[in-house]
C-alpha cells in the first residue's frame, strides 16, 4: 500500500489530519458541530455544480463553502445559530440541487466527492491544498487568543471589545477553508467526523488547551491513516472507517473520562433551586 | 384574463396524477414536520432534527441492500439513532450536538458503505444524487399508507405528551420539579422526531425533511409566542410552501427554451427561505431604529432562550 500512486494519498492525509485536527478542537470548544457538518455538505453542492459545469471542483467547494460561512454568519445575526445553519444549508442544498438538474449525467466523482477516495488523489491536488492547510493554521495561530477568549468566556470577550459575531464569521471562514482543503481524500460528509471525534477525544483526555489540541491532531492522524490502510486492504469506501473510528475515538474518551470520573470524589452537584435561579438572573 | 391563468397554471397542472400525489404527500409532510418542528425549535434540536435525516438515508440504502422496503429502512435506523442520540446526549447543549455529531458521522460511514455496496452489486447508478436531492415527483406509490400511518403516530406522541413536553421544553428545572419525567419525555420527543423526519425523508428527500422541519417553525415562532398559534401558523406556512413549490416547479418546464424546469425541492426550499427572510423584516426595522443602543451581548444567543 506504499507504492508509488499511494504515496500522493498518504501524503494529503497527513496534511489534512492535522488542520483538522487544529480546527475540530474550536469546533468542539465552541459547540459548532452542526456549522461544522452544514458547511461541508453545503460545499458538496458547489463542487458537484461546478464539475457538472465543466470548472475546477476545487474552486466550486471554496465557493460555496465561503457562501455557507457567510449565509449562516448573517442569518445568525438575529436569529439562533443552529435555525440559521440549518436554513443555510438546505438552501445551498437546493441550488446544489438546481445545478445537478442541467444535466443528466451521473458523475462517479460525486460519489468520491461525497465519501472521500483512497485512490483519486493527483500530484497538482497536493500544493493547493496544502497552501489552504497552511492559511487556516496561519489564520488559528493568529487568531489563538481572541477565539479561546470569545469561545470560553465571551462576555469578557465582549468586554474587551472582541465582538463575539465577527469571532464567530471568522472562524466560520476557517471552517470554510479547512473544508475547501481536505475534500479530496475524506470527502465532504466526513470531513467533519475528523473534526469532531479526535478533539473531542482529545478534550476527554484533558483540559489543558495546547495539550488537547496536540492530542487532537495525532488522534486524526492515526485515524486517517487508519482509515486509508483499512481501506486499502478491504476495498471498502475510507469514508465508513472515517465515521467509525471517529465515532470509536470519542466513545473511547468518554469511556475514559467516566472511568477516571468514578475514581476520583467527586463534589455534590449546585442544588436545584439555586439553578434555577440562576437560570431566571440569566433570561 | 385566460391567458394570465395559463400564464400562472400551465396547461394540465390541475388534472395531472403526478401533481395530485405530490401534492397529497407534500401536504402531509408538511404539517408532520411543522407540528414536531416548531418543538424542535424550540428544544434548539435543529441539529439533531438535520441528523436523524441523514441517519435516516443510511437505513434507506442499508433496506435496499437486504431487500426490504426503503421504508423500514428509513424509520427504523432514525428511531434506533434518535434513541443513541438521547442515550449517549447530556443535558448542556454543546454535549448534545457533539454526540448528534458523532451518530451522524457513524450513521454517514454506513451510508458510503451500503451505497458502495449497492452500486457494485446491484445497478443503481445515481444512488447517491438520488439519496441526497431524492425528489417528491418520484414518490413511489406505496410509500402514501406509510407516510400517513408513520405521521399519525408522530402527531399522536406529540399530542399526548404536548403539556409536558411544553413545559420540559421551557425549563427543564421546572418541568423536573413538578414531577414531569424529563427523559421520558425527552426520549418520547426524540422518537416523534425520529418517525417524522424518517417519513418526510422518503417521501420528499433529505434537503425537504429539513428545510419543512425547521423553515416553517422558525418562522411562525417569529411571528408569534403563543405555541398553538406557532403550530398553527407553522403547518399554513409549511402546507403553502409546499404547494407553490409544486407549482413553480411545474410551471418551470415551460420556461426557457431548454424545457428542463428546475427541481421541485429548489422552489420549496427558496419559498421556505423567503418566508424565513420576510418574517425578520420588521424586527430589523425595529433594530435599525435602535441601533445606537444595540450591544453585541444582546446579539448573542443564550442557551436557554426561545428564540427563532
Amino acid at each position: 500500500m506504499f507504492a508509488g500512486f499511494m504515496m500522493n494519498t498518504w501524503a494529503v492525509a497527513t496534511i489534512v489530519a492535522p488542520v483538522a485536527g487544529v480546527v475540530g478542537f474550536f469546533v468542539v470548544l465552541r459547540g459548532s458541530a452542526f456549522p461544522a457538518h452544514a458547511i461541508p455538505k453545503g460545499a458538496f453542492a458547489g463542487a458537484a455544480g461546478a464539475s457538472l459545469l465543466g470548472i475546477s471542483t476545487l474552486a466550486g467547494l471554496a465557493v460555496f463553502s465561503l457562501l455557507g460561512a457567510l449565509g449562516i454568519g448573517a442569518l445568525g445575526r438575529r436569529s439562533r445559530h443552529d435555525v440559521a445553519t440549518a436554513l443555510a444549508l438546505v438552501m445551498m442544498l437546493a441550488l446544489g440541487a438546481a445545478f445537478l438538474s442541467r444535466t443528466t449525467e451521473y458523475e462517479p466523482e460525486i460519489y468520491s466527492l461525497l465519501f472521500g477516495e483512497v485512490l483519486g488523489v493527483s500530484t497538482t491536488e497536493l500544493l493547493p491544498v496544502a497552501a489552504l492547510g497552511a492559511v487556516c493554521i496561519a489564520a488559528v495561530i493568529i487568531l489563538y487568543r481572541p477565539l479561546m477568549l470569545s469561545s470560553v468566556v465571551p462576555e469578557i470577550a465582549d468586554a474587551k471589545g472582541i465582538g463575539s459575531h465577527r469571532m464567530e464569521i471568522c472562524f466560520l471562514i476557517v471552517v470554510a477553508l479547512a473544508t475547501a482543503m481536505t475534500v479530496p481524500v475524506v470527502g465532504a460528509l466526513l470531513i467533519f467526523s475528523l473534526m469532531i471525534g479526535p478533539p473531542a477525544a482529545a478534550r476527554s483526555l484533558t483540559s489543558r488547551p495546547a495539550l488537547a489540541m496536540l492530542l487532537s491532531v495525532a488522534i486524526a492522524l492515526l485515524t486517517v491513516w487508519a482509515a486509508i490502510a483499512a481501506s486499502y486492504t478491504w476495498n471498502w469506501p475510507v469514508g465508513f472507517f472515517v465515521g467509525a473510528l471517529g465515532a470509536l475515538s470519542y466513545g473511547a474518551g468518554r469511556a475514559w473520562a467516566a472511568w477516571r470520573h468514578t475514581r476520583t470524589t467527586t463534589p455534590a452537584a449546585p442544588a436545584a433551586p439555586q439553578r434555577l435561579a440562576a437560570a431566571v438572573d440569566r433570561t | 384574463m385566460h391567458q394570465l391563468w395559463t400564464q400562472i397554471f400551465e396547461p394540465g397542472f390541475f388534472s395531472s396524477a403526478p401533481v395530485h400525489t405530490a401534492a397529497a404527500v407534500g401536504a402531509a409532510v408538511a404539517v408532520v414536520s411543522a407540528v414536531t418542528g416548531v418543538f424542535t425549535v424550540m428544544r434548539g434540536q435543529s441539529f439533531g432534527g438535520h441528523a436523524l435525516g441523514d441517519v435516516s438515508a443510511a437505513g434507506g440504502s442499508g433496506a435496499l441492500l437486504i431487500g426490504l422496503t426503503p421504508v423500514v429502512g428509513f424509520v427504523g435506523l432514525g428511531i434506533i439513532g434518535a434513541g443513541v442520540m438521547d442515550m449517549i446526549g447530556v443535558r448542556r447543549v454543546r454535549g448534545r450536538d457533539l454526540a448528534t455529531g458523532i451518530v451522524l458521522g457513524a450513521a454517514i460511514g454506513l451510508s458510503a458503505l451500503f451505497l458502495y455496496l449497492d452500486t457494485t452489486a446491484g445497478a443503481t447508478t445515481g444512488a447517491t444524487q438520488q439519496i441526497l436531492f431524492g425528489s417528491i415527483f418520484t414518490t413511489a406509490g406505496g410509500t402514501i399508507p406509510a407516510v400517513a400511518i408513520f405521521g399519525a403516530i408522530a402527531l399522536a406522541c406529540v399530542a399526548v405528551t404536548w403539556r409536558p413536553l411544553l413545559l420540559s421544553t421551557v425549563s427543564t428545572d421546572m418541568a423536573a420539579a413538578r414531577g414531569v419525567p424529563v427523559r421520558l419525555v425527552g426520549l418520547l420527543y426524540m422518537l416523534a422526531l425520529a418517525l417524522s423526519v424518517g417519513l418526510s425523508s422518503v417521501a420528499v428527500g433529505a434537503i425537504l425533511s429539513t428545510a419543512l422541519l425547521i423553515g416553517p417553525a422558525a418562522t411562525a415562532l417569529r411571528l408569534t409566542r403563543t405555541v398553538g398559534w406557532a403550530v398553527a401558523a407553522a403547518c399554513l406556512i409549511g402546507v403553502g410552501a409546499t404547494w407553490l413549490g409544486i407549482l413553480l416547479a411545474y410551471d418551470s418546464y415551460y420556461w426557457g427554451s431548454a424545457h428542463l424546469g428546475l427541481p421541485v425541492s429548489f422552489f420549496i426550499v427558496a419559498v421556505v427561505f423567503a418566508a424565513y427572510l420576510l418574517s425578520g423584516l420588521p424586527a430589523a426595522r425595529t433594530a435599525a431604529g435602535r441601533r445606537g443602543a444595540s450591544t453585541s451581548l444582546a446579539a448573542a444567543p443564550a442557551d436557554e432562550q426561545i428564540r427563532a
